[in-house]
């Protein structure tokens, strides 16, 4: 309920929206409820064989009604599509906006695009909150205030027994259904998140499978699976038939309870045969309003669990928060790391474990080692993704999280392994390194990254959606992008781990160059040219096991020597 | 009409679930009559003769019949088709596994993975409404119509023609409005689809956003997109309403319609009173009946769309190997027989060139045969043929005399241990990882694998030891020791013949010499094919066969080939001019 509440929240700033929705859906019940009993009075006043002038109110009620109806119906789907769609784009930057201090620690977990297509699916699928699961309910209350007080003028008890009757079907009903299928629905999502565990396993390891002689076994597990959940879905959909039944017959019980309430008073003459047939008319029309209330039912129960993976996400405490009063950013001084130990949440074993080194100011450090060593971890804590489990980290003696996360990070230059470009224009994508330059800056970033051929085409798009750029393109567009960041410390993290030898060989002078003067902490597992640093770290297993000038490690024969080795031996 | 011949043809599947629901249909169509003609009774009963109890008291009771027999048959129709469809769902899902296991990891790898899933478990749900909505109310569109024209006709023929004439309209603006507002709404579901990838780029990207800072300026323009979105889609959305208003129209125009011209024919006495109420109870469920067809009709189309992926992969099932052969080798048959492969011929479906193109060599039992040649030239296709994943479309692969397809494919994969470069691992613990391997291993035998495997000391240092879970494709562990699990499966296996595809070069030099060790080992004693990448493992292999472009060209042992000028010598040259 807590959760409805707070999704029910978020749309509050569309409340009037809704509400004039709600009014004109109710208006066009109104209108069907307004053209039967306006056809049934004339249709009884006819009978009286009364002459056709005397009928001119009642033709005239059917065209309104029947007219109104369509028009209104018309109004009422523009009027929630529209709402539909100013709630999405709440719920989206609501999303956005308490998701973006999570990353990327708190959104490690879900890093995999198909994890953040299904967070996106939900916010897709909540966006249905109002037509759905408010308007339904809002019109159906009105409806009945309606029959109240069209019955409730002639007589309470046969007002009353309605009431009933509505209430009954239109609320006890649909929740009753919901509460008794509410451990079905759920057996039935475990089965769901089982068959897609075993489809996954199935696509992805069928050769495994089929050599290991599982194949079958597997097979029979995925259609016990299907089975039993076809069999709960029998359940539900049987508890749902039994509803709607029992739903259907409240609505014809109040049509019975009426007559059986009138009928006397008819014949008595307190109340007119034409009124009396009007009325059972306009209670049959009624119903109309109070069929979607099974559905929205439903629907809260689905919304809520989307609510509640929501939240779940953007509940968690951020890893990063700014500190109340940040220290600016040093002009000068290198960095130094003290006994620097990590462990990732949910990790085997830690990331760093004990990692000390300097980089003196315009120093050039490498770090090395294996794949896992720890190497991007130490990255990631500089930029301040995460913060360390232990030890410390600085940059001009002061501690990084004495620092504006946002002021530290337009300070450090990183250009990454994985480098993503977005589904915009080439220039977006370049700008968000620098949102000021200007289109000379680009240019000039884009020659010396060696992108000449992308200077015509800035405003054509890139990503996934777009211009299919080679491994190549993507990492020298990071490379561009650092150029135009200009930022003192700079972090390249395999940043030329996807490029051809004689690119490579390029991009490597191109960022010598762009380097000069420049704090420089380069990492990587290809051993390329490494006279050029200073100092080599040597990090395997979360330890640094050995460190010094590329020449001094070869001539040490360890670790380092033996990278060295199997990276230039012979492969065919 | 939203008529999926695939879809039909499952529909005739499960005919007596739908004849049956399609019954009970008509039978409530039937007492929606009986419900209108009794009501209608007890009115004129009321107005004739002020309705004394006992004159009305059996209409009341037959309306309140009628009612509850047409809930109950409505029901049971719709029950009805619901049974059906699960039967439908069951079977289709039942298939598509069966297709997808019978096309093999020849098919798996080549397509998307997620989207296969998605085939193969929401494309099975999603054809639900198709035959639990859309084709119960076919049903009903098609019967009730002409339950009620049949009940007003006789009753007033005016009102019936009007009804008559009307009816056609809905289906006929439904296809016409249809089409264009299709056009309209594809498009916008386009759009839809586009701003939520948008959506899904910003989200994907945030760690980019944050580190140039540019996380909170990147807001706005989320806001600014959706707010396009919205206007450009109700621009679209106006013109598409206006079909469902026209339908709206067209319904309540009728009634109008009739109505007006009932009571001026009643007023005038033209007309009785009761057919003139019976048909003006019919007359709304008349035009619902039609109208709800359109709502289902849009619930059902994802169904078709659906259908028509899960058939283009169930249209592939002729292509699954046929599981011919139900022999088993005897033991040390295996172990003692050489592999014997002649003029073996491939060719991928929808492949321009064979991948194998005649190739014959014979493994002897006991020996190391390493594989190597450019990329693409065909080793991989023999290990999967040797593995049986596709079937030689030329030519035989042997075990002694006999042909490997008269073995049961579960028999062969007995004899058989396999290494491939990227092992797959369940989303599981250690332990189940490996038991696959051998179902009732014991606790030693674990040890004693995972020892050989140079992994004992890493199991033993976790908190859950062997049953950790290691996470989706075994994220939790590190690509090496990823790949010393799975030869310590091949280790668990103990097969007499083991294929095996060479990890390429690591960085690691502890860890590669504990793998060289390691597979060293796995390899002694049983007929090992390989598809080798490092130059010792080649150097030391019984036999070297160099295949390109889907033919052996060079085979023979390390001393031979670099003697005789041809691709070995020349690669060979290159890379030790690298090692230099």
């Amino acid at each position: 309920m807590k959760t409805l509440f707070r999704l029910l929240g978020l749309t509050r700033p569309f409340a009037w929206w809704m509400l004039l929705a709600a009014v004109i859906g109710f208006a066009t019940v109104g209108s069907g409820i307004g053209l039967l009993m306006a056809s049934a009075w004339l249709v009884s006043r006819g009978a009286m064989l009364l002459p056709a002038s005397a009928l001119q109110s009642g033709i005239s009620g059917v065209r309104l009604f029947g007219a109104a109806r369509g028009v209104l119906r018309y109004a009422e789907r523009l009027v929630s599509h529209n709402t539909t769609f100013r709630i999405l784009t709440r719920l989206r930057l609501w999303f956005y906006e308490s998701v973006e201090p999570l990353a990327p620690a708190r959104l490690a977990a879900y890093r995999s695009a198909d994890l953040l297509k299904r967070i996106v699916d939900d916010i897709q699928s909540l966006e249905n909150i109002y037509s759905r699961v408010v308007a339904p309910p809002v019109t159906a209350l009105m409806v009945t205030a309606l029959v109240w007080a069209l019955v409730s003028r002639w007589s309470v008890e046969a007002a009353l027994g309605v009431l009933a009757c509505q209430l009954t079907a239109g609320a006890a009903l649909p929740v009753a259904a919901a509460l008794l299928s509410r451990g079905t629905a759920r057996r039935i999502a475990g089965l769901q998140a089982e068959q897609q565990l075993l489809a996954v396993d199935m696509v992805q390891g069928l050769g495994e499978l089929k050599a290991f002689g599982m194949l079958d076994e597997h097979l029979r597990r995925m259609r016990s699976a299907e089975e039993r959940k076809l069999t709960l879905e029998k359940r539900a959909a049987l508890v749902e038939g039994v509803q709607d039944t029992l739903s259907g017959l409240f609505m014809n019980a109040a049509v019975v309870w009426l007559l059986w309430q009138m009928l006397p008073m008819a014949r008595s003459g307190s109340v007119g045969t034409v009124a009396l047939t009007a009325l059972v008319f306009g209670v049959t029309a009624s119903f109309e309003a109070f069929l979607p209330l099974t559905g929205a039912v439903q629907h809260i129960e689905a919304d809520i669990r989307a609510g509640e993976r929501l939240f779940e996400i953007i509940d968690t405490e951020p890893e990063v928060v700014a500190p109340p009063a940040p220290l600016p950013f040093p002009a000068k001084g290198g960095i130094e790391a003290r006994e620097l130990r990590f462990t990732y949440p949910g990790s085997l074993r830690p990331a760093l474990d004990g990692v000390s080194f300097t980089i003196p100011e315009g120093g050039r450090v490498a770090i090395v080692g294996p794949s896992g060593a720890g190497k991007s971890t130490i990255a990631s804590l500089l930029v301040r993704f995460w913060n360390p489990s232990g030890g410390s980290l600085t940059i001009g003696g002061s501690a990084l999280s004495s620092f504006d996360p946002e002021t530290l990070r337009r300070h450090i230059a990183v250009v990454s392994q994985r480098t993503y470009l977005f589904g915009q224009s080439i220039r977006e994508n370049l700008l968000l390194a620098n949102p000021g330059a200007s289109d000379a800056d680009l240019g000039r970033a884009l020659s010396a990254a060696g992108l000449d051929s992308l200077l015509p085409r800035l405003d054509e798009w890139a990503g996934q959606s777009g211009m299919n750029l080679s491994g190549g393109e993507r990492q020298r567009i990071a490379i561009a992008r650092m150029i135009l960041q200009d930022a003192p410390i700079v972090v390249l993290d395999e940043a030329t781990a996807n490029l051809d030898a004689v690119t490579e060989q390029a991009v490597l002078e191109t960022i010598d160059r762009s380097c000069q003067g420049k704090s420089v902490l380069a990492i990587t597992h290809r051993l390329h040219r490494m006279e050029r640093f200073d100092t080599i770290l040597v990090l395997h297993e979360g330890k640094i096991v050995e460190q010094g000038a590329h020449g001094e490690l070869l001539a040490l024969d360890g670790f380092y020597a033996g990278m060295w080795h199997l990276q230039h031996r012979a492969e065919m | 009409m939203n008529i999926d011949r695939n879809l039909i043809r499952l529909l005739n599947e499960e005919r007596r679930s739908f004849v049956l629901s399609g019954i009970a249909g008509s039978l409530s169509a039937l007492l929606l009559v009986a419900q209108s003609w009794s009501l209608s009774a007890l009115f004129e009963r009321l107005f004739r003769s002020g309705g004394g109890w006992n004159a009305i008291l059996p209409d009341l009771s037959l309306f309140a019949l009628a009612s509850l027999l047409r809930l109950i048959a409505g029901q049971a129709g719709n029950q009805m088709a619901k049974c059906g469809t699960l039967g439908i769902r069951g079977r289709l899902s039942e298939r598509l596994a069966g297709t997808v296991a019978g096309l093999g990891p020849a098919f798996t790898r080549t397509e998307q993975s997620g989207r296969l899933v998605t085939t193969m478990l929401k494309g099975v749900e999603s054809v639900d409404p198709y035959f639990s909505q859309y084709i119960p109310q076919l049903l009903m569109a098609l019967v009730v119509p002409v339950v009620i024209l049949a009940a007003v006709f006789p009753s007033d023929w005016i009102a019936g023609t009007i009804l008559l004439l009307s009816a056609p309209l809905i289906p006929a603006f439904m296809i016409v409005i249809g089409k264009r507002a299709k056009t309209a709404t594809e498009q916008q579901w386009g759009t839809m689809s586009r701003m939520s990838g948008n959506f899904l780029d910003m989200l994907q990207g945030l760690t980019t956003l944050k580190l140039f800072a540019q996380e909170r300026a990147r807001r706005d323009g989320i806001a600014e997109a959706s707010e396009n979105f919205r206007r450009s889609t109700m621009q679209v959305l106006k013109i598409a309403f206006l079909s469902s208003l026209a339908l709206e129209l067209v319904g309540t125009a009728g009634t109008a319609l009739a109505a007006v011209s009932i009571g001026l024919r009643l007023s005038s006495g033209a007309m009785p009173f009761r057919p003139a109420l019976f048909i003006l109870l019919l007359i709304p469920d008349f035009y619902l009946t039609l109208r709800q067809l359109g709502i289902r009709f849009h619930a059902g189309m994802e169904g078709v769309t659906a259908s028509k992926e899960m058939h283009a992969i169930l249209d592939r099932s002729g292509e699954a190997s046929p599981l011919a052969g139900g022999m088993e080798p005897a033991p040390g048959e295996a172990a003692s027989r050489p592999i014997v492969v002649e003029s073996l011929r491939y060719t991928f479906p929808g492949g321009a060139h064979p991948a194998l193109d005649g190739i014959s060599c014979t493994l002897r039992p006991g020996s190391v045969t390493a594989l190597t040649g450019p990329s693409g030239a065909g080793k991989s296709t023999l290990i999967n043929l040797l593995l049986r994943f596709v079937e030689p479309q030329e030519g035989t692969i042997s075990l002694g005399e006999t042909q490997l397809s008269r073995y049961a494919p579960e028999a062969w994969y007995r004899q058989v241990a396999w290494v491939p470069q990227h092992p797959f691992l369940f989303n599981a613990t250690i332990r189940e990882n490996l038991l696959i391997a051998r179902p009732n291993a014991s606790g030693t035998d674990i040890d004693d694998v995972l020892r050989q495997a140079g992994l004992l000391d890493f199991v033993r240092s976790l908190p859950d030891g062997l049953d950790t879970a290691i996470g989706e494709q075994g994220a939790r562990l590190s690509g090496g020791e990823a790949q010393r699990l799975s030869l310590a499966r091949a280790f668990l296996k103990d097969a007499p013949i083991l294929l095996l595809d060479e990890p390429t070069s690591n960085t690691d030099p502890i860890l590669e010499a504990q793998l060289r060790a390691a597979m060293e080992k796995l390899m002694k004693g049983r007929t090992v094919v390989m598809i080798a990448h490092r130059l010792e493992s080649i150097r030391e292999a019984d036999t070297i066969v160099v295949l390109e472009g889907g033919r052996i060209t060079q085979s023979g042992t390390h001393a031979e080939l670099a003697a005789t000028e041809g691709f070995y010598r020349r690669a060979l040259a290159s890379s030790t001019e690298v090692a230099a």
